[in-house]
């Protein structure tokens, strides 16, 4: 029976991709009751995720382990999971193939839980893969648009690519060490340049995976051209999934590493912020804004990993459930406005006040918090990140942060003064969301509101942060 | 006594106006919580006047502390002494009078309020703050509202200023952030509260690299010389009630800061960099004196006269003498409601005759008896009349100045005071070109003099100037012992 429970948040998945299965295969009802569905299974996915939380250990000699921490992180999936389905509502419910992408989403949503989880290259590797192939399949799926094609042929080349020198890495590390066990890796690291390579060859992996420049260069055209709800599945979940594991490898198995991996970061961080910020100042889509901009927030997030420590990796951690909060409030609210009127551009957003007052401030607020302005969780978020980085005494690198802040800022208002002053002589007209992504945006504002706030969120992880 | 209360009172109207759907009733909100504040900061005051005189000398009165975020020792934690005691009260006149004359918005009323509102609310968090997190988080509050302040309600080159406004802010407070850490991992205690910082020591080249970083940080808010640019604009801009705030409230958390954070906690780099910012504070001084001379529009002259009366502030802190760091928070206090109330009259004016131009302006006084009437005591405030605010602060700042005894000190002092020959020719001027003289405009004789509530407002801050300035003595005893602490700190006193 414990063992059973060691994999409960796979095993609840798993059952709802059968049950999708099952609907799609006897086609018995309509997209809306689908939708009903799939809703309130996703919920209970959540709420099974929060029971039994404290159970510890490990399956397959190893290969697959769980604990608190990890439980925590795959609640926080689910959850953005939940949120992607719900703002997705008035997209999906007109869809030819509703079951499909919701198994095709699930499925990845499961290989990252294997990927999160994984206590071993192996595993770690296949789950990456279940996690990534469906994404492409996803990217596809505005069945009408090119680009959509387009994105879905970008994405499933630069992921086949940067998986291959990950690979390549794996073996190579296999090779000079003879274990693949993120437990027993430590004792045979010694440094050698072979194994410095190897290590070089999986970090350029993960960093495709997390578009960190210079492997950034597929994130903007994939997030363009795909659905808008795969694109925030691709920039919050499948980010964050990575993130989890990034930090579980860099701490357990790379930890004698520690100083080639520092500098890397160090140096990858910068690069990433600037370079993300830059390019994100200049945009006009909204979806290729922040797909720049979380580029640069992934910037941030490698000062936590660096940072090192408890602090670091809780204050990583407590940035991506801001994150997932923030990005998806945003997303939420171009998802909304980009189905009811078909505009994604930020001229268009004009004068948006005027005809949705609600709605504006949900993005403002959203936008705000990835600004990092209290009081919004952003603010919080990135000052823990930031003092992660202090306290190893790197005081250049949370300089520039600070400072490439004031940038991101800049960008941030550009929305909001669309929003709020500008004029337009046919603004957007008054939209009117369904119950779902009323109750999603809700969510999200909360979550903004609460996360950073109330500190217990904030201390809970901290409490778990030990590898 | 509740110090939460001044952070909540301004929470739950805010909360209530978002929710309203009535503008009337908003602004009454409004009305009611501001009052409220007032007569909390007043009562603040008394309670706090009567602990000291029962004996009462600890450091800091009133203190409330709840932890928040455990792992990093942040607390919530509050206080006040007789510095932050004088700020809270400027920001009740400030935020009252703002309130009041803002009465005739009409677009956005709600949001407009709201704004404010939240201005107020970190400006009065950031005052009573003993804890550098929520000090750095209040700050940071009060920000954006500005941006928005300006950018929405604003008039002319708006979005240009409001962004200017953010940018500059916002990078002011990433350099506070830096330091803030510094402050945190380098104090050796791992603390953030302020109380507990002050009894330890920073090595000294920890303190020479980020006492600057802190100093300009807060200094940008503040005004400090080479990065004042935002000032002319965002207060041009700004609507009436907006200008108010930023000027009379918004630079002085800048002041503020940097007396009580960078100067407090690393007196020996502030000690050491002292010359520059004496250098610094006279150039604003009387840079802003002299672009004062040739601007036209009257929020241009009261925004780069701000410049120059702000680098009083400076002065009075690089000087490091306890009489000069007393007129600092005089000259805070004085400025925060003289120049609200100029910028109060300007609003008035511009809203009936529709220029701000001095040239297009002329003989009002015998059209709108009030509100010239308190131009013209504005106007001499600012030129420092005795019997007004400005003169106690200047005269209070200059003689603290004085008794620092190098050579260097003295020019820079005598510097400045040539200033207050400069600023009584462009006062005199605007003001007398704007009040007397030929009536320039005959569509002028149609106008309305000052409303009930534009009248209130301006006699609000009238009634702060004049006790200011009659009896000094209440502000000054009120603010020396704090003054004293921070001289405590610093190395080899100069003088007593």
């Amino acid at each position: 029976m414990n063992e059973l429970l060691l994999m409960k948040s796979e095993l609840v998945v798993t059952a709802i991709i059968f049950i999708l299965l099952f609907i799609k295969i006897n086609d018995i009802t309509s997209n809306e009751t689908v939708l009903k569905i799939i809703n309130a299974l996703l919920v209970l996915n959540v709420g099974a995720g929060f029971c039994c939380m404290d159970v510890t250990g490990e399956l397959f000699s190893g290969m697959f382990k769980t604990n608190v921490l990890i439980a925590f992180e795959k609640n926080m999936l689910n959850i953005g999971t939940l949120l992607i389905s719900l703002l997705s509502y008035e997209w999906l419910k007109n869809h030819r193939h509703l079951p499909e992408f919701f198994v095709l989403l699930l499925s990845s949503l499961l290989g990252m839980f294997f990927m999160i989880s994984s206590g071993n290259f192996l595993i770690f590797y296949l789950g990456l893969e279940l996690s990534t192939i469906p994404i492409a399949a996803l990217c596809n799926f505005d069945l009408e648009k090119k680009q959509s094609s387009e994105a879905a042929m970008k994405m499933i080349m630069s992921s086949a690519f940067s998986s291959g020198i990950l690979l390549f890495g794996i073996s190579m590390m296999y090779g000079t060490t003879g274990t693949l066990s993120f437990a027993e890796l430590p004792q045979y690291l010694d440094g050698s340049p072979l194994q410095v390579f190897s290590f070089i060859l999986l970090f350029t992996g993960f960093a495709f995976k997390l578009s960190v420049v210079p492997f950034h260069l597929w994130t903007a055209d994939v997030y363009e051209g795909s659905p808008v709800a795969v694109t925030s599945f691709l920039s919050v979940i499948s980010k964050g999934s990575i993130i989890f594991i990034f930090l579980t490898t860099l701490y357990n198995a790379f930890a004698p590493m520690a100083e080639v991996w520092y500098n890397l970061i160090f140096l990858l961080s910068v690069l990433t912020m600037v370079i993300g910020n830059l390019f994100a100042l200049r945009q006009q889509n909204m979806k290729r804004f922040l797909a720049f901009s979380s580029i640069a927030q992934v910037g941030f997030i490698l000062i936590g990993i660096s940072g090192g420590g408890q602090n670091g990796i809780s204050s990583s951690v407590y940035f991506v459930l801001i994150y997932i909060f923030s990005n998806l409030g945003a997303f939420g609210a171009v998802q909304l406005i980009s189905s009811f009127s078909g505009k994604e551009t930020i001229d268009s957003y004009k004068g948006l006040y005027q005809t949705n007052p609600l709605l504006s401030w949900v993005l403002t607020i959203s936008l705000f918090s990835l600004a990092g302005i209290p009081p919004t969780a952003g603010f919080f978020g990135k000052f823990f990140l930031l003092s992660s980085g202090a306290e190893k005494g790197n005081y250049i690198l949370i300089t520039i942060a600070a400072l490439n802040m004031i940038v991101s800022l800049y960008y941030y208002l550009r929305v909001v003064r669309a929003i709020f002053m500008d004029k337009n002589e046919q603004p957007i007209a008054s939209i009117k969301g369904s119950i779902y992504e009323k109750a999603g945006l809700l969510i999200c504002v909360i979550g903004i509101i609460a996360v950073g706030l109330y500190s217990h969120f904030y201390e809970y992880i901290y409490s778990l942060s030990i590898f | 006594m509740n110090l939460s209360l001044l952070i909540l009172i301004p929470l739950v109207a805010a909360i209530i106006v978002l929710l309203s759907r009535n503008a009337q009733q908003v602004k009454w909100i409004s009305l009611l919580a501001s009052v409220a504040q007032l007569g909390l900061s007043l009562f603040l005051l008394s309670a706090f006047m009567g602990e000291r005189a029962n004996g009462n000398v600890s450091q800091m009165l009133f203190e409330q502390r709840y932890s928040w975020f455990a792992p990093l020792n942040i607390e919530y934690y509050i206080g006040v002494d007789g510095i932050s005691i004088s700020m809270i009260l400027l920001t009740a006149f400030v935020v009252l009078a703002g309130v009041l004359v803002s009465w005739n918005v009409e677009k956005m009323t709600k949001e407009f309020y709201f704004l404010l509102l939240l201005l107020s609310l970190g400006a009065y968090g950031f005052f009573i703050s003993l804890d550098l997190f929520t000090l750095f988080f209040f700050l940071e509050i009060a920000v954006i509202p500005k941006y928005l302040l300006i950018g929405i309600w604003g008039s002319g080159n708006k979005e240009y200023s409001a962004n200017k406004l953010a940018l500059m802010l916002m990078g002011g407070s990433a350099l506070v952030l830096v330091g803030l850490f510094a402050i945190y991992f380098m104090s050796g205690i791992h603390s953030f509260d302020m109380v507990k910082l002050s009894q330890v020591h920073i090595a000294i080249e920890v303190q020479k690299i980020f006492f600057p970083m802190l100093f300009v940080g807060f200094g940008v808010f503040t005004a400090i010389f080479p990065f004042h640019t935002w000032v002319p604009d965002g207060h041009s801009s700004a609507p009436t009630a907006g200008s108010m705030f930023l000027a009379g409230i918004s630079m002085k958390l800048g002041g503020y800061g940097c007396m009580r954070v960078a100067t407090y906690l690393m007196p020996e780099a502030a000690k050491e960099y002292a010359p520059i910012i004496v250098i610094l504070a006279a150039i604003a001084i009387l840079y802003g004196a002299f672009a004062t001379m040739m601007q036209k529009d009257l929020k241009y002259i009261n925004a780069y006269s701000s410049v120059s009366h702000c680098g009083f502030v400076l002065l009075g802190i690089g000087m490091l003498t306890k009489t000069s760091i007393e007129g600092a928070v005089m000259q805070m206090v004085s400025h925060g409601l003289m120049t609200a109330l100029f910028f109060a009259v300007i609003g008035m004016i511009y809203e009936r005759t529709h220029t701000r131009k001095v040239e297009e302006l002329g003989g009002l006084l015998k059209i709108m008896p009030f509100v010239c009437s308190v131009l013209f005591i504005v106007g001499l405030c600012s030129l420092g009349l005795p019997g007004f605010s400005g003169f106690v602060a200047e005269m209070t700042v200059f003689m603290g100045s004085w008794q620092n005894p190098e050579m260097f000190y003295r020019v820079a002092t005598i510097a400045a005071c040539m200033s207050i020959v400069v600023t009584a020719v462009y006062i005199l001027r605007a003001v007398g070109k704007t009040a007397m003289g030929p009536i320039t405009n005959q569509h002028f004789l149609e106008l309305k003099d000052a409303a009930w509530n534009e009248r209130l407002a301006a006699i609000i801050l009238v009634l702060g100037i004049v006790a200011i300035g009659i009896a000094p003595f209440w502000l000054s005893d009120l603010v020396s012992p704090g003054a004293e602490l921070i001289m405590s700190r610093i190395p080899t006193v100069i003088i007593n």
